[in-house]
């Protein structure tokens, strides 16, 4: 469904892929894992046709789409939902406005189907009657929640999450990581969430990839991730569980 | 130290080169998304959020240079017996030049920062991206609208402003200087033609077109930070003001010569 086949990407002269391989199959949850700064991200944008990539196939749904124009990709885009890490808002719209801009861009729906979708798609997210509300007036959470409902307003095959639970409270994280396990349930969707929230991560992945310094360092189920001999990983998800630990001791 | 300087200068060569390419280019695409049904609900918005909200300031700006229009030609032409030619004059200074390029200076500080702050700061928080993600070109979403209502609102500002400086001038005229109604308004019969309005809008719709697309083009490249919005904003204003008075020459020259 989705494959990246030797992808390399670059700014400023600065490698920040190397030949990044990576398969996910359909209805599969992907979790990519990392430092920050390690190219995530980046991956995620090459995904969505926002960078092209300076090397590498990329290939969404049987077709390679490295060097499709915007036009073209566009017709991929609308099978494809993003829920960015600052949320992407349009400030300027109510919340109702913000389900309901993919609907009145793409489809030919009148307004009493479009405010249907958007109430069964906000109160999927725990968001019921929030319609009228502006952006400016919703918390972190809330946020993330609408602009999950926005990328799932259309029924895309796919949605890719750029950190879900970065800057929230425990509580709210588990939120959206039940929100993203449900949406995948629910509307069957291939999902690719880039993290490092190990707990939202292992609860949501079928896969995790980890991704050091450019190159993916470790690909495996849940357990395989867990128990890997690899330093990195092991440093990484239990440099992350021991922080919590210590926290939690404090505490 | 000589050829440090030089660089210096080559650099900013470059870079003026380069911004100019990328507004050109920005123009074509936007032009080339005319073609294309626009949309119109965002035209509405635009037309309203920056044409009608400009209308206090333009008619505010274009009142008083009118009356000082008057103030400066009147005594002069009186000196020389020539005050029967006072309302004509300022009419035809107001509909050739004063109207379209001040209204055009005030339509950039007010509009073009407007246009380039908003676009700016969707730029930042990545809602240009989310635009792109959502299969929605933002030059056709963003641009567009912007650029249409920007070329037929300044010409109808301009409208606004020639009857408003046309009235100032006579308030000041009849009412200061002793100059008869009958003869401020005779002399804009004989002296004015069609043209010197016309003309004057064709002006104003080259104006709102630079407004639109330098607000735009400076708004989808600004650095990243408010700091970076900021530096944009006042960079819209200040280009798309020498812009103005550039083509102002130019355009002076192929309709009036």
């Amino acid at each position: 469904m989705i494959k990246l086949v030797n992808v390399s990407m670059g700014f400023n002269g600065k490698s920040v892929l190397n030949n990044v391989s990576l398969e996910v199959s359909q209805g599969e949850t992907m979790v990519i894992i990392g430092p920050s700064g390690s190219g995530k991200s980046t991956i995620l944008r090459l995904l969505v046709g926002l960078l092209k990539p300076s090397a590498g196939e990329i290939w969404i749904s049987d077709q390679e789409v490295s060097h499709y124009s915007e036009d073209r990709f566009n017709n991929l885009r609308r099978n494809m939902g993003m829920v960015f890490q600052y949320s992407a808002l349009f400030d300027s719209m109510t919340v109702g406005e913000n389900v309901a801009f993919g609907l009145r861009q793409h489809t030919n729906m009148t307004e009493e189907e479009i405010a249907r979708v958007v109430r069964r798609k906000l109160r999927m997210v725990g968001l019921s009657g929030q319609e009228e509300k502006m952006p400016n007036q919703l918390s972190g959470g809330m946020k993330k929640r609408v602009s999950l409902a926005r990328a799932i307003a259309l029924n895309p095959g796919i949605v890719l999450y750029d950190e879900p639970t970065a800057g929230l409270d425990p509580m709210m994280s588990a939120t959206i990581s039940r929100l993203i396990a449900s949406t995948r349930r629910i509307l069957k969707v291939t999902s690719i969430v880039v993290t490092h929230d190990m707990e939202s991560a292992f609860w949501v992945a079928d896969r995790i990839a980890m991704i050091y310094n450019g190159e993916i360092v470790a690909c495996g189920t849940v357990s395989q991730i867990k128990e890997s001999d690899n330093p990195l990983v092991q440093r990484f998800i239990n440099g992350m569980a021991s922080l919590g630990n210590s926290a939690r001791r404090r505490a | 130290m000589v050829v440090r300087f030089l660089e210096k200068i080559g650099r900013s060569v470059i870079r003026g080169f380069e911004n100019g390419g990328w507004v050109i280019i920005l123009a074509l695409e936007a032009l080339g998304h005319l073609r294309r049904r626009p949309n119109w609900r965002q035209v509405l918005h635009q037309m309203v959020h920056l044409g009608v909200d400009s209308l206090p300031i333009v008619m505010l700006t274009m009142l008083f240079t009118g009356m000082v229009m008057t103030v400066q030609t009147a005594h002069e032409f009186i000196r020389y017996g020539a005050q029967a030619s006072v309302g004509g004059v300022v009419f035809i200074a107001m509909g050739r030049e004063l109207a379209p390029v001040l209204t055009a200076v005030v339509f950039a500080g007010r509009v073009g920062a407007a246009i380039t702050a908003e676009i700016g700061s969707m730029k930042v928080t990545e809602q240009i991206d989310a635009l792109r993600v959502m299969a929605t070109n933002p030059v056709a979403y963003l641009v567009v609208p912007r650029l249409i209502s920007c070329a037929l609102m300044l010409p109808v500002l301009c409208i606004f402003a020639n009857v408003i400086g046309t009235v100032g001038g006579y308030l000041v005229a009849t009412t200061f200087a002793g100059i008869s109604s009958f003869s401020y308004l005779h002399s804009i019969k004989m002296f004015a033609v069609i043209s010197d309005v016309t003309g004057g809008l064709v002006k104003t719709m080259v104006f709102g077109g630079i407004v639109a697309i330098i607000g735009c083009h400076k708004g989808l490249t600004a650095p990243e930070g408010a700091e970076g919005v900021g530096k944009a904003t006042t960079g819209s204003v200040v280009t798309s003001m020498i812009l103005i008075f550039i083509s102002n020459y130019f355009l002076s020259l192929l309709l009036y010569r």
